[in-house]
């Protein structure tokens, strides 16, 4: 993958700023020839729909910026001034809000192909680890992104997420008193996460730069998880990516679009139309749908610590992934167990995130216990396991075999 | 065989052409709110014009009110600084141009020319010095009209000393033109409309 | 694939059961339509200033609109008043300002100036309304939700004008034996989402022909009702109509843009497949 440039600049001014800066050929190398396996499916134009997806949050996020007041008096009503009279402020708005939601659609989606295939498996660990860490970035950066409106649920919602840090012994009050900057959440809170939310965009952009650098070592998985051979296996990344790609970013788009324009408020709270309000509590407090499943596992414990523990461990478990799975084969294509087993977890994730939306009463209180056991159940017991007991397909010898194979149509 | 090959790669290269320019075309059309959500807002532009009730200000009075983030004069001038301002010639003011936006093509700086609609008493102006922005001080000056011990008429900036006579018009001093004169009609005999 | 569908759809089946698990209300809002409901709706001008006469005669005296400017009733995909009409109306409201010696004073509302509030603050409010804080009705239809749902409201909407409407309609007597325990100064209403008892009362609200419309169109209360909600949609979302006409565009043009997309990658490719 690195070596030598198929890059020959013809003009004079192209060889003498190659010798000093060359990045045309890094272009080319690493965005048009880069050679990639000729079977990837559509799971894979999801890094692609990111990348889309990271500028149109950064743009948006800036331009709402210049309207946007972080004080705790007038945050709120800036809002609804960029709502009515910025010129297409309704629409930097929608697009920034809904841009949030279909952020993490897509990195889910992104993450399960990964946890499918295989994609963390040796050599790529650390792809898949800097993958985690742009997955908590995020989740860091929309937490207090959706803090900045005050409304009900912002101002709520941030109150019992730091409240959370209280739960460490000995110094979980100090940290909690130095995250707000006060005795609550309050202007001090609200001023820093403006500022946090506005860097970490960048600093996740130079951390997806170490990603796709990662990737680009090795190259790209496959849906067969066999290795490139050789060239017979490859095509290079533009035209044919380039447009699969920009296909799939497009019909992403349309989906997008339709909840700008159609839906905008669908997946956000309604009471975070009104205004925040130190002294009166909403009936329900709940984040928004991508932390759900996090959520539940959050209040499935009874035990304030035990439950910030295990919410974080969710999260950081996946960091251990690549050593929990233990098959000798990558591609759940070939793991007929594995397959399935899949799928109940992907179920159970969801189901999850639909308790994390519920009250914590009642029989969702058990179902939430019982989906969060077999949630570290997955990571801990069931992936160790199956890679060991389980008996793979045939694999095919290499990707071209695999796709002639399909293209002769069955008699 | 040949013709059928350069056919698909015709049809190839119109259709990577159209949807080059098809993609190109959305791409400046969503460019466009970027861009235009900083125009002013609708905010601002409801404040960009403003009504004023001239009845309320007495002969000899004048107040100050903000247009566009600006202060303005609107005075109701005495008979005695209209005909000073008058009695001007051309040739002393230092600066010859109307500076009156309601004129078509801006003219001397007679006095007609610095009012609206022939309503001579109304003197309405930026209060803003052509120098460097500070906010002139009223009935003072060499140029004002003196009448008793008390002086009408007339501004002089405190912070280099510009001197405005009684038409607004800049006289001495480092200023380097008169009080510009700004968007404005008369909506009735005594109401009219900044901006 | 299938197998994926599949569970998909069981998982999916759990959010569409959760209606009734979690209603804050007693009731659900009533499911009446608007004319601005669906990717096509458009505002009923005339019921958006039927709407707005309602929240002036009835409404104003207790609740502030502060993030409605006067001027915005004159804006495209609004109510549609001119221009003279809104300085009128704009005249007939009083608005605190300071005059020229800073002593503060009530002068005529003018285009620029937004809504008053009835109140001087919050707790001013409070003491006038037995300790009820009567909320802003800038935004009270998105801050509603009429039911509930994942699926429910994916296709009919959250159905916030739909409560404001079933609010306003939805006095009745108590059943007997919550009649006894009625908390003093309250009023009985099943859609109120914060508990049975509801301190606006109902007599104060809306009653038949209480405000009369310009054009003679009918007044009962649930007229009045369906007026002043789907005027208060509006103060909510005055860019509504904007949104979706705007979002028919892009629609089309995204379309376009993926068959041809599409189009030239089935090209490119098909030496490869």
């Amino acid at each position: 993958m690195s070596g030598p440039s198929n890059y020959q600049p013809t003009s004079a001014i192209g060889k003498w700023f190659h010798e000093r800066l060359p990045i045309v050929a890094f272009v080319k190398d690493h965005a048009l020839d880069f050679p990639t396996p000729k079977n990837l499916n559509y799971w894979w134009t999801f890094g692609g729909i990111l990348a889309v997806m990271m500028v149109v949050q950064i743009i948006s996020g800036i331009v709402l910026v210049m309207h946007y007041t972080p004080h705790v008096d007038m945050a709120f009503a800036s809002v609804e001034h960029i709502m009515r009279d910025v010129n297409y402020g309704w629409l930097l708005r929608y697009m920034h809000m809904t841009g949030a939601s279909f952020f993490f659609i897509a990195v889910y989606i992104h993450m399960f192909r990964g946890m499918y295939y295989g994609s963390y498996k040796a050599p790529r660990e650390v792809l898949w680890m800097i993958g985690v860490i742009i997955y908590l970035i995020m989740m860091a950066t929309a937490f207090m992104g959706y803090v900045l409106p005050w409304g009900q649920m912002s101002f709520w919602g941030a109150k019992v997420i730091t409240n959370l840090f209280s739960a460490i012994p000995f110094v979980g009050d100090s940290i909690t008193t130095w995250l707000w900057g006060g005795y609550s959440v309050d202007n001090p809170t609200l001023n820093r996460f403006f500022s946090l939310h506005y860097l970490l965009p960048f600093v996740l952009a130079g951390v997806v730069i170490l990603h796709i650098w990662a990737l680009h070592v090795p190259g790209n998985n496959n849906p067969t998880g066999i290795s490139v051979k050789g060239p017979q296996d490859t095509v290079p990344f533009h035209p044919y990516y380039t447009l699969k790609d920009g296909f799939a970013i497009v019909a992403f788009l349309i989906v997008y679009g339709l909840f700008v324009f159609y839906g905008p408020n669908y997946m956000g709270d309604a009471v975070n139309y009104v205004q925040a309000n130190p002294l009166s509590t909403p009936a329900h407090i709940k984040p928004e749908w991508y932390y759900l499943p996090f959520y539940a596992i959050l209040r499935s414990i009874p035990n304030k610590l035990l439950g910030v523990i295990a919410m974080f461990s969710s999260i950081l478990i996946l960091l251990f992934l690549p050593w929990l799975d233990t098959s000798r084969v990558r591609s759940g294509t070939y793991r007929p167990v594995f397959k399935l087993e899949f799928w109940v977890f992907a179920v159970v994730c969801v189901a999850l995130g639909y308790i994390g939306s519920r009250p914590p009463e009642g029989s969702y209180v058990m179902w939430g216990q019982i989906l969060t056991v077999y949630y570290f159940a997955h990571f801990i017991i069931i992936l160790p396991l199956m890679g060991l007991l389980e008996t793979p397909k045939a694999l095919p010898s290499s990707i071209s075999e695999d796709v002639l194979a399909k293209a002769v149509p069955a008699k | 065989m040949a013709d059928a090959a350069h056919d698909t790669v015709n049809r190839r290269d119109f259709l990577m052409i159209a949807t080059g320019a098809v993609a190109g075309v959305g791409a400046v059309l969503t460019a466009w709110p970027f861009i235009n959500q900083m125009n002013p807002d609708a905010a601002v532009l409801a404040m960009a014009s403003i009504e004023v009730d001239l009845a309320s200000i007495a002969e000899g009075q004048e107040v100050i009110l903000k247009w566009r983030g600006n202060p303005v004069f609107v005075r109701h001038r005495n008979k005695a600084e209209i005909d000073a301002a008058k009695a001007v010639p051309l040739a002393d003011l230092k600066d010859p141009n109307s500076r009156n936006d309601n004129l078509k093509g801006s003219g001397e700086a007679s006095d007609e020319n610095r009012v609206v609609g022939g309503k001579e008493q109304f003197l309405v102006m930026m209060a803003v010095c052509t120098h460097l922005g500070c906010v002139p001080l009223g009935n003072s000056g060499e140029f004002a009209v003196v009448q008793g011990n008390a002086k009408t008429g007339g501004w002089f900036c405190p912070c280099h000393g510009s001197q405005y006579d009684t038409a607004g018009r800049i006289r001495k001093g480092p200023a380097p033109e008169n009080l510009p004169v700004p968007p404005y009609k008369y909506l009735s005999d005594t109401k009219i409309q900044i901006g | 694939m299938k197998k994926f569908a599949s569970l998909l759809i069981a998982a999916s089946a759990l959010f569409a059961a959760s209606g009734a698990a979690f209603a804050e209300a007693e009731k659900s809002a009533k499911p009446i339509g608007y004319s601005f409901e669906g990717p096509f709706g458009t505002f009923d001008k005339a019921q958006l200033q039927r709407g707005y006469k309602v929240y002036k005669e009835v409404c104003s005296g207790c609740h502030a609109m502060k993030f409605v400017s006067f001027r915005n009733l004159a804006d495209r995909g609004g109510p549609g008043f001119t221009e003279e009409q809104v300085k009128a109306l704009a005249a007939t409201f009083k608005v605190h300002d300071l005059d020229g010696n800073g002593a503060s004073i009530d002068r005529a509302g003018l285009p620029s100036d937004a809504f008053p509030s009835p109140f001087a603050n919050d707790d001013a409010a409070k003491a006038a309304n037995g300790g009820a804080l009567p909320p802003d009705l800038s935004l009270i239809t998105k801050a509603r939700e009429g039911w509930h749902g994942t699926f429910n409201q994916l296709i009919n909407g959250i159905g916030g004008p739909q409560y404001v409407y079933s609010l306003l309609t939805g006095y009745e007597d108590p059943p007997a034996d919550m009649a006894k325990d009625a908390p003093a100064g309250k009023y009985y209403n099943p859609y109120f989402q914060n508990g049975i008892w509801i301190s606006m009362p109902a007599a104060g609200t809306l009653t038949d022909g209480r405000v009369v419309y310009d054009d003679g169109a009918k007044n009962t209360v649930d007229d009045m009702a369906k007026d002043v909600s789907a005027f208060l949609a509006w103060t909510a979302e005055p860019k509504m109509e904007e949104r979706k006409q705007t979002g028919f565009e892009v629609m089309i043009y995204l379309a376009i843009l993926a068959g041809l997309l599409y189009a030239v990658k089935k090209k490119i490719w098909r030496d490869i497949h």
